[in-house]
């Protein structure tokens, strides 16, 4: 029991000597996560003072009342004044609770002013973002302006995913049929790490996302370079693996400026923009891409993108192509 | 169904109960409790997918009111027709039971065969269960509905031989009011059912 | 008793006679045989529930485990969840209720013990459907919630066996509900008055009811779902109009309820235990009947709770928000009352209330995790990773598990004729005890640091790794405590200390009669005078409010009925009526129509036969 105690203090605050990882929501930025936290902070705090209230007194029972010889038990059946006493404690405890809670869900529940739109569409494995305020079709990272909330819209395609990136903002989900919306704020920049919050099939594990945040000027040049089409390769192989590509992948795949325009795997126009790849699931380099071309089901259960029977020489190619999108 | 343990034993008493209610009353009361829950939540779905339409038949273009107006009605007199039955037996008329049984069953055929050809006419007028929300959700309730009131008819039918076979003497009429209870409850989740779906209109 | 009734059918349905045997088993309408049956069932799916979680730690003691693949993972930890919930903690709960119940009011038997061993039948097939399905294609794979559309479109018939099976186990449990709420409310004993009732009494009370009307929600859901998966209807296909979220409403109007009926039970074995071990009575037993009434009452209204990412709105998520946190008030009243039954009493730590004062300790935890997570714009980052798993854990496993075990150890003797072993029983608590916590307490963690749930594997570097392998050393030490208990069992019953028929100086009527209880249960039926008869029986109260013996032959009293003792006969008509259920099952899972015929004949045989069957057996009378 001391161990326990020992852990829950150690967690609310937040010093846990464990590594602390890219998902902890114990310490969280931008002013919806700090939202919720604060609320949170307060919870936990009375959860453990009640904790060691009632577990210390339990042990104390437990010790002081335990038999001795000659020990006689006191045959009381109740006392009203102490359970009402008992009752209300509890009562006016949550009610306290309640009111800063609910004024949170009412304030977090309101678009916020000047947001940048972005669709969220969700599918079984991976994430398409679309910025409609741009023009611009990307997939599993999401790239943000510090210091501007972000609106998202949730689209459901298949099952019910949820779209979670925990030091910003608690999930919803993205239910087909429904809209949902959501919104968070970074104010520092950096690589925040989520993934896929309601399991949704066999690689629900693997269903991850990244939102790259950037300072303002920073991310304008980033959509600039987004809403660019895609250049036509000049090596020799890169065009042999886009030849490929246009005959191949093209049944799901969209490259702007192209023919391409399929929408039911991700836009890869600026492919190698990316650091990861399938839900944010591998690192964007040669060896993996390889990998995942020759036999995409072998590492990732359940994806959809088949397995095409490519030789090692046209995935080669292939890769090389998709190397050349920016 | 009754399984009351003094099926066959010609004790007039019943068994002593801390409420004074028999055992099977309040069972089939407690199973008539857990039912409005049943019913309750297929409605609910009902509610929630009537305007659910697809570009299929809609709830105004494909119910025949006047229709199912008279077979509504036929159900509500087999409720009286039970009351009969049950009248009977209580006084000790075992052919009186017999008929009313019998009565109340064919009422009740009725109208199940009225349900069966309201449903093939929808079915040919394009609403079928895997057509649109609402289909689903008609067939569903109406088809549960519809088994709810076989399954009682079955148990008219099992009350009938029973009499005829000399199992329910006077003092055990209570056998007859279990199975009373049931049809009764059936009869007024019909008439509900017949108020939300047919008679409150939709958009 | 012997009848008018004709000699063919006499001898086509005459009752089965024999007393011992198999067949006396399967005919069995004996509440005690039953409640035994259900036990080692459940005990028996709590194993399988228990490897299949070992399993699945296994697989997560490492990142990119490799011990189970992602297909197996899923249907693991459905089943996993299936099992404990539907298989384990339910029947362990109708074990206890089943053997208890009629001695604890004063009755020979429950109100309907055909319908009795029904249920008992029909939950058994429903777990054998549903385990069969690992055999056919692969079991349940859509989590225990099975939430659509996932749960209508995965392709193997795992999920049919899911809606199915589940469909078929509510059954049992609404015939059961049926059952116990007419023995409670007309069976009780001369004088006991339903506030002279042992609160397990109270508790089921409540659960039944719960039951009664939790049942038929989700067999509405399941109709809709396997309508969905096998007759193309559209209850939750978007792409043709339906909506996914009606599932979920449908499935935790069921579900929230469902979860009281899981912990109510467990309470009422605590409020049993914790009063016989302290020496005095339950502190404020009408303040405790009320809060598991108010409990299960508001337990209604906060379904929603386990929708809060859904995207309801601001005022229906606040609504729900508030009706979760008030639901902790009654809670918090049960909790203070065990403590007050503590309080200046004599208190004896026999194995029994080693797990009683667990169960008291490890529900706080969860009970005031549960308290965070109706902080909505919290919530929405505790949902669906492990603090949740965490908070779960310890009611269902610190709670109804740790009530469960403390029940067995307390009622042994009244159900087996002799004492569980208690240095085997200690070791057997604290192997348990520290399994537990060092199971779940770092998924607490592991939530706060990010960890979803339901995820076959995580990559290195976010920090889990640790935790996970301590969670998962701590599952195997779990395994060890349960070793411990089936050792303690065999060994117990080999060296056989007999029970004498009140070996704790218990309160409750189930210890004034033999252990084990003779087959008619009382030679008397009671005649009650007070809350904890047997003990004022026992002990009259001094002026200075002590318990002093009663002299032995004093004033009992008793009501002999008619002058003869009325039991239940057996009938093998349950259990035939019971197995064309999951006929009817594998019929429509395999589109076999004919085949449902023949599940749905061998049902209404069964009926039949049960109707028209004698009232007894031959040689009795």
């Amino acid at each position: 029991m001391l161990g326990t105690l020992v852990l829950f203090v150690l967690i609310g605050t937040g010093c846990v000597t464990s590594d602390v990882g890219p998902q902890d929501y114990m310490t969280v930025e931008g002013p919806v996560a700090r939202r919720a936290d604060s609320l949170w902070n307060v919870t936990f705090a009375i959860a453990v003072i009640v904790f060691v209230i009632v577990q210390g007194l339990l042990v104390y029972a437990i010790v002081k009342f335990r038999h001795r010889p000659g020990r006689q038990a006191a045959q009381f059946h109740g006392n009203t004044k102490v359970e009402v006493v008992l009752t209300l404690i509890p009562a006016l405890i949550l009610a306290g609770l309640a009111i800063p809670t609910v004024k949170a869900i009412a304030d977090l529940s309101e678009k916020p002013e000047g947001a940048l739109n972005v669709t969220v569409t969700a599918k079984q494995f991976w994430w398409q973002y679309e910025y409609t305020d741009h023009g611009v079709m990307t997939a599993n990272e999401m790239h943000v302006p510090t210091g501007q909330p972000v609106f998202l819209t949730l689209e459901g395609a298949d099952v019910i995913h949820s779209f979670w990136i925990p030091k910003l903002t608690g999930t919803q989900d993205v239910i087909p049929g429904r809209t949902n919306h959501m919104h968070f704020q970074a104010d520092e920049p950096g690589e925040y790490y989520g993934q896929c919050k309601e399991y949704c099939g066999l690689s629900h594990a693997n269903m991850r996302l990244r939102v790259i945040a950037h300072p303002p000027a920073e991310f304008e040049r980033w959509v600039a370079e987004q809403q660019e089409e895609a250049e036509d390769p000049t090596d020799p192989l890169a065009q042999e693996g886009q030849e490929i590509f246009m005959q191949t992948c093209t049944n799901c795949h969209a490259i702007a400026g192209t023919d391409a325009k399929a929408t039911t795997a991700p836009d890869l126009t600026h492919f190698a923009s990316r650091s990861t790849f399938a839900g944010a699931m591998f690192d964007n380099n040669t060896e993996n891409l390889r990998t995942w071309i020759r036999d995409p089901l072998a590492v990732k259960p359940g994806s959809l993108m088949p397995d095409y029977g490519l030789s090692e020489d046209q995935i080669d190619a292939v890769v090389a192509y998709l190397q050349t999108l920016r | 169904m009754a399984t009351h343990e003094a099926a066959v034993t010609p004790h007039a008493e019943e068994h002593h109960t801390s409420t004074g209610l028999d055992n099977v009353k309040l069972a089939m009361w407690a199973f008539l409790g857990s039912e409005c829950l049943f019913f309750g939540s297929l409605i609910s779905t009902y509610l929630l997918y009537r305007n659910r339409t697809q570009g299929g038949p809609t709830p105004s273009e494909i119910y025949d009111i006047p229709f199912t107006s008279v077979s509504s009605f036929v159900l509500l007199m087999s409720s009286l027709t039970m009351v009969l039955a049950l009248a009977a037996i209580q006084r000790g008329d075992h052919r009186g039971l017999r008929a009313w049984l019998l009565a109340t069953a064919f009422l009740g055929m009725s109208f199940i065969g009225g349900q069966i050809y309201e449903f093939t006419t929808f079915y040919e007028e394009g609403l079928a269960l895997s057509k649109s929300p609402f289909g689903s959700a008609f067939f569903l309730l109406t088809g549960f509905h519809g088994a709810h009131v076989t399954v009682g008819i079955l148990m008219l039918l099992a009350l009938y031989g029973m009499s005829a076979a000399g199992r329910i003497p006077q003092a055990e009429s209570r056998k007859v009011e279990f199975i009373g209870l049931y049809w009764h409850f059936v009869d007024i989740v019909w008439i509900v059912i017949f108020t939300v779906i047919y008679l409150i209109p939709t958009e | 008793m012997a009848t008018a009734a004709l000699p063919q059918r006499r001898r086509l349905f005459s009752r089965p006679s024999a007393k011992t045997g198999v067949v006396s088993w399967l005919a069995t309408a004996d509440h005690k045989r039953i409640g035994i049956l259900y036990g080692i069932t459940a005990f028996i799916f709590f194993i399988l529930g228990g490897l299949e979680a070992l399993a699945l730690r296994a697989q997560l003691a490492r990142p990119n485990g490799e011990v189970l693949d992602a297909d197996l993972y899923n249907q693991l930890f459905t089943m996993h969840g299936l099992t404990m919930i539907f298989f384990v903690i339910m029947p362990m709960g109708a074990a206890f209720v089943n053997f208890l119940l009629p001695l604890m009011i004063g009755a020979r038997d429950v109100a309907f013990p055909r319908l009795n061993a029904l249920s008992y039948w029909i939950f058994l097939f429903a777990g054998l459907f549903m385990y069969s399905s690992f055999f056919l294609g692969g079991a349940p794979d859509g989590g225990w919630f099975g939430y659509a559309p996932l749960s209508t479109s995965l392709p193997s018939h795992g999920m049919d066996f899911y809606a199915i099976g589940l469909q078929i186990a509510g059954i049992a449990s609404l015939v059961a509900s049926v059952n116990f709420i007419v023995t409670i409310i007309n069976m009780r004993a001369p004088g006991m008055t339903l506030m002279r009732m042992p609160v397990f009494v109270w508790m089921t009370l409540v659960v039944q009811f719960l039951v009664l009307f939790a049942m038929p929600v989700i067999a509405v859901a399941l109709f809709e779902l396997t309508f969905d998966r096998l007759f193309d209807t559209n209850f939750f296909n978007a792409a043709n109009g339906g909506d996914p979220v009606l599932w979920q409403h449908l499935f935790w109007v069921f579900g929230h309820p469902e979860v009281y009926i899981l912990i109510l039970p467990a309470m009422g074995i605590v409020s049993e235990i914790i009063p016989v071990y302290s020496r005095k009575p339950l502190f404020g037993y009408a303040a405790i009947v009320f809060a598991g009434a108010a409990i299960g009452f508001m337990g209604w209204g906060v379904w929603a709770h386990h929708m809060f990412a859904v995207g309801l709105g601001p005022v229906a998520v606040s609504a729900f928000a508030l009706s979760t946190m008030f639901i902790a008030v009654p809670t918090g009243v049960k909790i203070f009352n065990w403590m007050g039954t503590l309080w200046q009493g004599d208190l004896r730590f026999p194995t029994a209330m080693l797990f009683a004062l667990g169960f008291v300790s490890m529900f706080v935890i969860g009970g005031l995790s549960g308290v965070t997570h109706a902080i909505v714009p919290h919530d929405t980052q505790q949902t669906d990773t492990y603090w949740i798993v965490a908070h779960f854990h310890y009611v269902l496993f610190g709670g109804a598990m740790f009530a469960i075990l403390g029940g067995l150890y307390y009622w042994w003797p009244k159900f087996f004729g002799h004492m569980l072993r208690e240095g085997l029983g200690k070791l057997n608590f604290w192997l348990w005890f520290i399994g537990f916590n060092l199971t779940f307490g770092p998924h607490h963690l592991l939530g706060l640091n990010g960890m979803p749930r339901r995820i076959y594997t995580y990559p290195e570097g976010m920090g889990w790794d640790l935790w996970n392998l301590v969670s998962t050393v701590g599952a195997f030490t779990i395994a060890l405590s349960v070793v411990v208990f089936l050792v303690n069992v065999a060994v117990s019953r080999a060296r056989r200390e007999e029970a004498v028929g009140d070996p704790w100086d218990a309160r409750t009527l189930e210890w004034s009669i033999p252990s084990p209880p003779p087959e008619h249960n009382f030679d008397e039926i009671p005649i009650v005078t007070s809350r904890d008869d047997w003990w004022h029986r026992k002990y009259l109260s001094t002026p200075e409010r002590q318990p002093t013996p009663v002299v032995a032959g004093a004033a009992e009293g008793g009501d002999t009925g008619h002058g003869h003792i009325h039991l239940p006969s057996p009938s093998l008509m349950p259990l035939i009526a019971a197995f064309g259920l999951p006929v009817i099952g594998y019929a429509l899972i395999y589109k076999a129509f004919p085949v449902a015929i023949l599940g749905a004949l061998i049902a209404l045989l069964g009926f039949f036969g049960w109707v028209f069957e004698p009232a007894t057996a031959e040689d009795e009378h």
